[in-house]
């Protein structure tokens, strides 16, 4: 491990001295570090000082906790400027030919300009951290709970290479640093969002949730990292000299990767398809552990928040009930005007599915298509509560239409898993641009040859065969 | 030491290198010519395991392109294009650096890099930042990189480029003692003497493609024709020479002097000689009248598209 590391800490102590030989990046961190926890241990101790003399004394014991997490994350804000430098700046300036001539591996070179990029930032914000507790301690007595300053450091650090993983994704797919500061608009504004949340939780005092905002970003971070791996390699930074789409190129690759090599249907069934069905295969097994999932998450809410008994009488239901719920009253069953209704909805929550599983390496997308398996959960235990055989329950609401509907729905969160993982690690001899185009091309086949057709026929049953078992089942 | 087969790098719908075939051995150096985009950027960057090539193979210190990527980098030396220097690093501390990368032990790096400063002229500036150094002083410092690890295989994109004549001059001289050190060289260049200087073999490269390949004098006597030769007399001409050895043409001739083509100089020469003398014309010498790579180098890249290659190797 440490033979493998070493070479990447020489990439690191070159950068790092370097920025230390740049004062627009030295000044920065000095003021951030020294200046400004010095600025919030006044504003603590005046706002300390303040609030108590209104009797809102609770007010300031969570801003000094607030204040402590705001001057951890300023001086590691300038991380993202140096890893957008380090990493499209030197390949704007060419000065990465060189680097990538020796004989370092991509992952040593990605290694050792990552750590470059986190480690005086953080140390600054370290510091900047054990000045503030210095001075509020010094002024009001407060020292932190040894779990609360774990926290915030681990928040601060996970920060920074949340930021500087996003920042060197960011930096693959651009040419300049002008087009990559840009594109870091794409961290600035989801890292606000961060905070605005952080701070709520500080000024909540559950402090507890701070672990699950390090556990998400810790996971993000690591998509992240292993994005940036993927995309920082040799071939990727000197293949592209330009920013440019062709898109010429890019639907020639996409057609054959529909296509193949197949010179009739059924070969192109049987050869063409039948890889495309091997290739989701593992994301099929995750997806249908992640449906399992999705159902104990719905029977676990249903025993924290119950339902009203009355509310779920389905012991004397009637033909046409559904009519009955406000926002369904176009939906009518038994009527085949229902069915492109039933089909149309199905599939706009697979192209939402889509579009989410794109920008989030798939997990977005899997999440949409978990909301209905939690809800299955929630209400098949809320039936059984109500002295409902869940059984009973699943084979008159779900089982008719969902026998072709589940599969389609898995099948679909397969493709989109893969298609968004792409990114995150694509196939080896071919460029991102290719393999995103080989993977969309799995998408469109499955959605073509299964995913639509299987759907329709759910819709059919959903709207003929589901509401007919349920009221033989049920009604009265 | 360098063999290339049927090697192709495609970006996207680009065809940048299609086919090239090479083979340059230890001891020699190739000059690859070509205009600019002509692929030898991306020859050179396969070569280095930079890029992969798409398809055909590549063997450079004996290890594949594809398959041995760091150990091809490691035995190679490269003089990129565009310098790549850190411009706020000191000169002994940049080559320190890339000693390390190479995995030098620390005391043959020192002094390695110190033997490299003083040959190149820039040890009196070791120690100020590369950004303070003159065109030259870096092209140098990069030249010194890239011969820091004593590579056996030299990639050398315009060795010489913005050097002053002096300074030009001292890296020529340093490229032929490499290639006495038995190193395998190629270098692109667009200064067409230095690479008659210097090199033992010419690759010609037009959108990608290989055009024309062979040593110097091979490549001047199949793309420009018939050597052409000058006789300087010690007499005036009186009329045409009569009683020429066949195979000779006159080419022009002046009061003193004629010139000749001939395609078998070693037989005609001599004929030549002795019919000049058997006129009663005493010869004050008999020369190759100079004919320059340039003239080779625009006869083939303004050859029409799809004509065959020229292999004169």
């Amino acid at each position: 491990m440490w033979h493998k590391l070493a070479p990447a800490l020489i990439v690191t102590r070159r950068e790092v001295r370097d920025q230390f030989r740049d004062w627009r990046i030295l000044l920065p961190i000095l003021v951030l570090t020294l200046f400004f926890p010095a600025l919030m241990n006044f504003t603590a101790r005046e706002a300390v000082s303040f609030v108590a003399e209104f009797g809102a004394a609770v007010i300031g014991d969570r801003l000094i906790p607030f204040l402590l997490m705001v001057v951890g994350f300023f001086p590691i804000s300038v991380s993202l400027v140096i890893a957008l430098e380090s990493f499209v700046g030197e390949k704007e300036r060419r000065s990465i030919e060189p680097l990538l001539s020796s004989p370092l591996t991509d992952l040593q070179l990605y290694l050792g300009k990552l750590i470059a990029v986190m480690l005086p930032p953080l140390l600054a914000s370290y510091l900047g951290i054990g000045v503030y507790l210095y001075g509020v301690y010094r002024q009001v007595g407060w020292t932190p709970e040894p779990v609360l300053l774990i926290q915030i450091v681990a928040l601060t650090t996970v920060q920074s290479l949340l930021m500087v993983s996003g920042a060197v994704v960011i930096s693959s797919q651009a040419t300049s640093t002008r087009a990559a500061n840009l594109l870091a608009s794409f961290i600035i504004v989801p890292m606000a969002m961060l905070l605005v949340g952080e701070s709520m939780i500080m000024f909540w005092a559950r402090y507890h949730v701070l672990w699950w905002a390090i556990f998400g970003q810790i996971l993000i971070s690591g998509l992240l990292v292993r994005t940036g791996i993927a995309h920082f390699n040799r071939e990727e930074l000197l293949g592209r000299e330009l920013d440019s789409l062709n898109f010429k190129w890019s639907w020639q690759v996409f057609w054959g990767a529909i296509v193949g090599d197949a010179q009739s249907v059924s070969t192109w069934l049987h050869r063409e398809f039948s890889h495309t069905l091997k290739r989701i295969w593992l994301p099929l097994i995750l997806i249908v552990i992640s449906f399992a999932g999705g159902a104990w998450v719905g029977v676990q809410q249903a025993q924290i928040f119950r339902l009203p008994p009355d509310l779920l009488d389905i012991s004397n239901i009637q033909e046409g009930f559904v009519q009955e719920i406000d926002g369904f009253e176009t939906l009518r069953f038994f009527s085949v005007e229902s069915i492109p209704l039933v089909w149309m909805h199905n599939l706009r929550t697979i192209a939402l599915a889509t579009f989410f599983g794109i920008f989030s390496f798939g997990v977005m997308g899997i999440i949409v298509l978990m909301l209905p398996f939690i809800i299955i959960g929630y209400f098949t235990f809320t039936a059984a509560q109500a002295g409902i055989s869940p059984i009973l329950f699943l084979t008159a609401f779900v089982l008719p239409h969902g026998i072709l509907e589940i599969p389609a729905i898995a099948l679909a969160g397969a493709a989109i898993l893969r298609l968004g993982a792409t990114l995150s690690a694509p196939a080896e001899n071919r460029t991102i641009g290719e393999a995103l185009l080989h993977s969309l091309a799995d998408w469109v086949k499955v959605m073509i040859i299964l995913v639509v057709p299987l759907l329709l026929g759910a819709a059919i049953l959903e709207v003929f065969v589901t509401p007919s078992v349920a009221l033989r089942m049920f009604g009265n | 030491m360098i063999v290339t087969k049927g090697l192709t790098k495609k970006f996207e719908d680009f065809l940048a290198v299609d086919g090239v075939d090479l083979s340059v051995g230890a001891g020699e150096v190739l000059a690859l010519l070509g205009p600019n985009g002509a692929g030898k950027t991306t020859t050179v960057r396969m070569l280095t395991s930079i890029l992969r090539p798409t398809s055909g193979t590549a063997q450079v210190a004996g290890f594949d392109v594809a398959k041995d990527a760091q150990k091809v980098r490691a035995s190679v030396g490269v003089l990129t294009e565009n310098h790549g220097l850190y411009a706020r690093m000191p000169a002994f501390e940049y080559l320190d650096f890339y000693g390390q990368l190479y995995a030098m032990e620390v005391d043959q790096r020192k002094q390695r890099v110190t033997e490299l400063l003083e040959q190149f002229g820039l040890a009196e500036d070791q120690h100020r930042r590369i950004g303070e150094y003159s065109k030259g002083m870096r092209q140098k410092l990069a030249l010194a990189r890239a011969l820091l690890h004593n590579p056996l295989v030299l990639l050398l994109d315009e060795p010489t480029s913005a050097m002053d004549p002096e300074s030009a001059r001292l890296v020529r001289d340093s490229i032929k003692e490499l290639r006495s050190a038995e190193r395998t060289i190629i270098i692109c260049t667009h200064n067409l003497a230095e690479a008659e200087e210097l090199a033992d073999q010419i690759a010609i490269i037009r959108r990608g493609k290989i055009i024309a390949k062979g040593s110097p004098l091979a490549l001047k006597q199949t793309l420009l024709g018939a050597g052409e030769f000058e006789i300087q007399l010690a007499s005036t001409l009186n009329g045409s020479p009569t009683s020429l050895p066949p195979g000779v043409t006159v080419s022009a001739q002046g009061n003193k002097w004629i010139r000749f083509r001939t395609s078998s100089p070693e037989e005609d020469n001599p004929n030549m000689l002795r019919a000049m003398l058997e006129q009663g014309y005493p010869v004050i010498s008999l020369q190759e009248v100079p004919r320059s790579l340039e003239q080779v180098y625009l006869e083939a890249v303004n050859a029409p598209d799809g004509e065959e290659v020229l292999d004169v190797a």
